[in-house]
Parts: structure tokens; C-alpha cells; sequence
């Protein structure tokens, strides 16, 4: 479903961040990709959303190469990919049910579908009390937990996250690997990058390890190890 | 994904969450409300500028004109016959007639606190005063040739002895030349305040505005990644910028109610009977249009322009 094809990203100072990079991701998979700070691993994310163009090689997403499509085929792809991040980037001035909702806007659903969807998904991450708070009022693991809401409100045929547990504790960590996994089972794709080598043990899914821009492991229920 | 709201429900969002960013954003909301309203508050007073000095030049132009003063034994009829010969000039605009009657109780009028002046004309018995036509020129530069015409054509005369007591233009030739200047510099020195002035209060507007979306552009960048369109992104941002000028521009408008009040006597007598609290009454609905366009204007296209760079990714 995912496929890179020798990728690679350099920048303009000439720093590599990727070196001909290539793997598969088959759908409902769960694969998470380790390695140090500098590794390639948001760079690989980047490439996959279409933030960044790589300086060689393609792309794929199912069958078309992201990098080919126009303003507002990648509106409609990202709708298609949900995003946790490590900062959670929500939205500071509204409250949970408008962070979710906003995200149902920009993908032009109905207003029945927005009142009905949102609850729905906030309480699979077990945060219905705290509809109407607003992100300064919620703690980080709450946050990362409204985020994954958004993420998964749209019913996307993946989700990325990235360093999703930096931020957090072990309970929160824990928390939010539990419902990842969670989403996995339930039929989405989830990519995970991290460097908390608890996570990936408990895992026990497929590991790709990263290292100065190389893919120096894959494994398909891999351990992380140095 | 199917798209399934309308155009309506996504018009409606964009205003309503343009709404809520504008109470959510207090702080800077105020912040940049007061500014627009400097920005508008610049523009009031430039126009109002404009209006004061239109009227002061039209005063004046009006104060312009020609007097000629039959001697009292002149007839009216032959007073007449020079008004209608006057007036067939191409440089003229109107001949108003004053009979000896209407200059004498004008001249009482005038002088109806000075006893002394009263007793003399009632011991002198007639009509000391002769009548006089005021004539005036469509344009202020035309008054020189007029009055060389009444002074110098012999066919106004009763048997050689000329009815025209005196022609006063040349006694006024010289203030009218300095007024005329200071009218023109003035006008030229309006026009560039004018644009110097809106110029810089529009940039700083802008730039407060542009502001404002610098510290959303965080925000934009989440907008982008969860695949919201320009239209989608941009929109309450523009709809933030309007309400910044419909706001700035009603407290505008209140502010200018005492304001103009205040200095209402003050402009009165400085120039010439106009007031510029009755001129703000009297034009208010100019003036509302004036402002709010200007305010609407100046937010909506600053937040266009601001938000532009941050919609690249």
C-alpha cells in the first residue's frame, strides 16, 4: 500500500538525510521505525505526506506517487492519513469538539455527521467528560489523546504517528500505545516512530530500524536493539 | 472522501469560526481594533479636511466680486441697461441689482447701533447712496478683464458724464490675488497630506493584522496537515479582518460625534460659518460609507496579503 523506492532527501546544505531509502507497507500493518535523533525518521514522514519532495526516487501510495499530485488531490490525501505528533499541534483557541470538528470541516462533512462523529470517536479515547475544555485546560497524555481522536475521526486508512509518547510518562505512554494498537486492530494502518525501546518490546510488530539516513534493519516482529 | 456540505454550511463555518477567533483572541483583537481605529480615525479627519477646506474655498470665492457704484442721480433704468450689459459677458456668472432703497436700509441695518451716523442721514434728508450692482465672475482670475470692461467703455455714460461712481476691484485686486495663491497651495498641500497620511496609517494596519496571522502561523501549519483548504484556512482570517474594520469604524464613528461636538464653535469661527459638527451630522451617511469601506478594505486585503506565506507548503 506504502511503497518507498529508493528515496532519498538531501538538503540544500548539503546534509543527507536519506540514502536511497526503499521499503513496503502492506495495509493494516503496524510498523514502527526507530533510530536515533537524525536518523531520517521525520524526513521519511515528510517525503510520505508530501511536505517535502525527495531529491531521487518515488513515493508510492497505493498506486499513485504523492509527489505528483496538485494542491488539491493532497488536501484529499491527507485527509486520508491521520496525524499524531510528539507536540500534539492542536489548536489553542478552540475546544476538543471544535479541534475534532474542524478537522470533519476541512474534509467538508455535515454538520449531522460532525455532532454525531465526534463524541463517538472521543469516547473511544475515553475523553467524553472533557468535550468542551480547551487545550491549555488538559494534561499531555489528555492532549495526545484528542489528537488521535482527530486523527481517527475521519476514518483514515492510516495513521502516522510520530515520537507520539515523547512528551509523556510511562501511564500516558502506555495509555496511548494501548490504543494505537488498538486502532491497528480495528483495521488501520499505523506507523509509529519512536525511541522508547519499552514500546517497541511490548509491541512485538514489525521494526525498521533507521541509522544516518540507511535502513540498517527490518525485522517482522522485531525487538529494538542497538 | 465524499464532500457532502454545501456551500452554505461552509460559508457559515468560515464566518462563525471567524467570529469566535475575534472573542477567543481578546488581546490582540483589541490591539489590532485600536489600531484600524487610528488608521480610520486618520481617514475621518482627512476627509474632513478636505470638506473644511472645500467650504473655506468656496467662502471665499464667494466674498469675490466686483461692486459698481452708480452716482444717486444715475436712473434706474440706465442702471439696468449696464446690468443687462454686463451680463451678456461670456465671464460672468450674475449681476444682483441694489436699488438706492435697498443700500440705504442696508446701510441703516448696518449701522443701527451708531446713533450719531442715523442723525446724520436724517439731516441730510435724501438719499445720500446710489444703487449698486454686484457682479460676479465664474472664475476668480476673470475679474481683471471685467472690471478693465466697466471702467474703460464709453457707451456707459449719460451724456458724457460717466454714471459709474467707482468700480472697487482694484482696490481688492491685491487681497484677491494673495487668496487666490493660498487657495491654490492650500488645495496642492491637502492632496499630498492626504495620500502621505493614509499611506502610512494603511501600512501600519497592515502590519498589526499581519501580526496577528505571524502568531496563528503555527495553527495555519496544523490546518494544512490535517488537509483543510486555502478557502478553508484563510477564511475566518479574512472574516477576523473585516470585523476588525466594521468594529474599529463604529467606534470611529461614535468617537467623531463629541469630537466634532467640541470643536464645532472652534471651526465656526475660524472658518467662515461652517461647522464641522453639523457638516459630520448632516454627512453622516458619506461618512459611515468613507469608514467602513476603508476599514472593511484595509482588513480584509491585510489579512490576504499576510496570510499568503504561510499557505506554502
Amino acid at each position: 500500500m506504502i511503497l518507498f523506492d529508493r528515496v532519498s532527501k538531501v538538503y540544500p546544505d548539503q546534509s543527507v538525510a536519506l540514502d536511497s531509502v526503499s521499503f513496503s507497507i502492506e495495509p493494516k500493518e503496524f510498523v514502527s521505525i526507530v533510530g536515533p535523533s537524525g536518523a531520517g525518521k521525520t524526513t521519511l514522514l515528510k517525503l510520505f505526506l508530501a511536505e517535502e519532495r525527495p531529491t531521487e526516487g518515488r513515493v508510492l501510495y497505493g498506486d499513485t506517487d504523492v509527489h505528483t499530485l496538485g494542491k488539491k488531490e493532497i488536501n484529499n490525501f491527507r485527509r486520508n492519513v491521520g496525524m499524531v505528533f510528539q507536540d500534539f499541534r492542536l489548536l489553542p483557541n478552540k475546544t476538543v469538539y471544535e479541534n475534532i470538528a474542524f478537522t470533519m470541516e476541512a474534509s467538508g462533512r455535515t454538520d449531522e455527521e460532525i455532532e454525531q462523529d465526534v463524541p463517538h470517536v472521543l469516547e473511544l479515547v475515553d475523553l467524553l467528560p472533557k468535550i468542551w475544555n480547551f487545550p491549555h485546560e488538559l494534561s499531555g497524555g489528555e492532549k495526545q489523546r484528542v489528537a488521535i481522536a482527530r486523527a481517527l475521526v475521519n476514518e483514515p486508512d492510516v495513521i502516522i504517528a510520530d515520537e507520539p509518547t515523547g512528551n509523556l510518562d510511562p501511564v500516558n505512554t502506555y495509555d496511548i500505545v494501548q490504543i494505537l494498537k488498538r486502532i491497528n486492530d480495528l483495521g488501520t494502518t499505523v506507523i509509529l516512530t519512536t525511541h522508547n525501546k519499552g514500546i517497541i518490546d511490548s509491541l512485538g510488530k514489525r521494526v525498521i530500524a533507521m541509522e544516518k539516513g540507511k535502513i540498517v534493519r527490518d525485522d517482522k516482529s522485531g525487538k529494538y536493539f542497538n | 472522501m465524499i464532500e457532502n456540505a454545501d456551500t452554505w454550511t461552509k460559508l457559515k463555518r468560515i464566518t462563525k469560526a471567524g467570529f469566535f477567533n475575534f472573542w477567543r483572541n481578546g488581546t490582540v483583537s483589541l490591539a489590532s481594533v485600536l489600531v484600524m481605529m487610528v488608521t480610520l480615525l486618520a481617514i475621518g479627519f482627512i476627509s474632513f479636511a478636505g470638506a473644511i477646506l472645500d467650504t473655506a474655498l468656496a467662502e471665499l470665492r464667494d466674498k469675490i466680486d466686483v461692486n459698481v457704484t452708480f452716482v444717486p442721480s444715475a436712473k434706474e433704468a440706465e442702471v439696468l441697461e449696464i446690468k443687462q450689459t454686463i451680463e451678456s459677458l461670456p465671464e460672468v456668472l450674475l449681476v444682483t441689482y441694489v436699488s438706492r432703497e435697498d443700500a440705504l436700509e442696508a446701510f441703516k441695518e448696518r449701522h443701527k447701533n451708531d446713533q450719531s451716523i442715523l442723525s446724520a442721514l436724517d439731516e441730510l434728508g435724501e438719499n445720500p447712496l446710489g444703487a449698486v450692482l454686484n457682479v460676479k465672475a465664474r472664475d476668480p482670475s476673470q475679474y481683471a478683464s471685467v472690471a478693465q470692461f466697466l471702467e474703460s467703455d464709453g457707451t456707459i455714460s449719460n451724456g458724457g458724464v460717466s454714471v459709474i461712481d467707482r468700480v472697487n476691484y482694484f482696490e481688492n485686486k491685491a487681497a484677491i490675488d494673495r487668496l487666490a495663491s493660498i487657495i491654490s497651495s492650500a488645495d496642492r498641500l491637502g492632496f499630498a497630506l492626504t495620500i502621505i497620511l493614509a499611506v502610512i496609517s494603511m501600512l501600519i494596519a497592515f502590519n498589526t493584522i499581519r501580526l496577528t496571522i505571524y502568531i496563528a502561523k503555527d495553527e495555519i501549519a496544523v490546518m494544512r496537515l490535517v488537509g483543510a483548504s486555502m478557502t478553508y484556512i484563510q477564511g475566518p482570517f479574512v472574516v477576523v479582518g473585516v470585523i476588525y474594520g466594521v468594529v474599529a469604524g463604529l467606534i470611529t464613528l461614535l468617537m467623531f460625534l463629541p469630537m466634532t461636538y467640541w470643536l464645532g464653535s472652534a471651526t465656526e469661527s475660524f472658518f467662515a460659518g461652517f461647522n464641522i459638527f453639523s457638516y459630520y451630522v448632516r454627512h453622516l451617511p458619506e461618512m459611515a460609507f468613507i469608514v467602513f469601506f476603508s476599514g472593511v478594505m484595509i482588513g480584509a486585503l491585510s489579512s490576504i496579503l499576510a496570510i499568503r506565506r504561510y499557505l506554502k507548503v
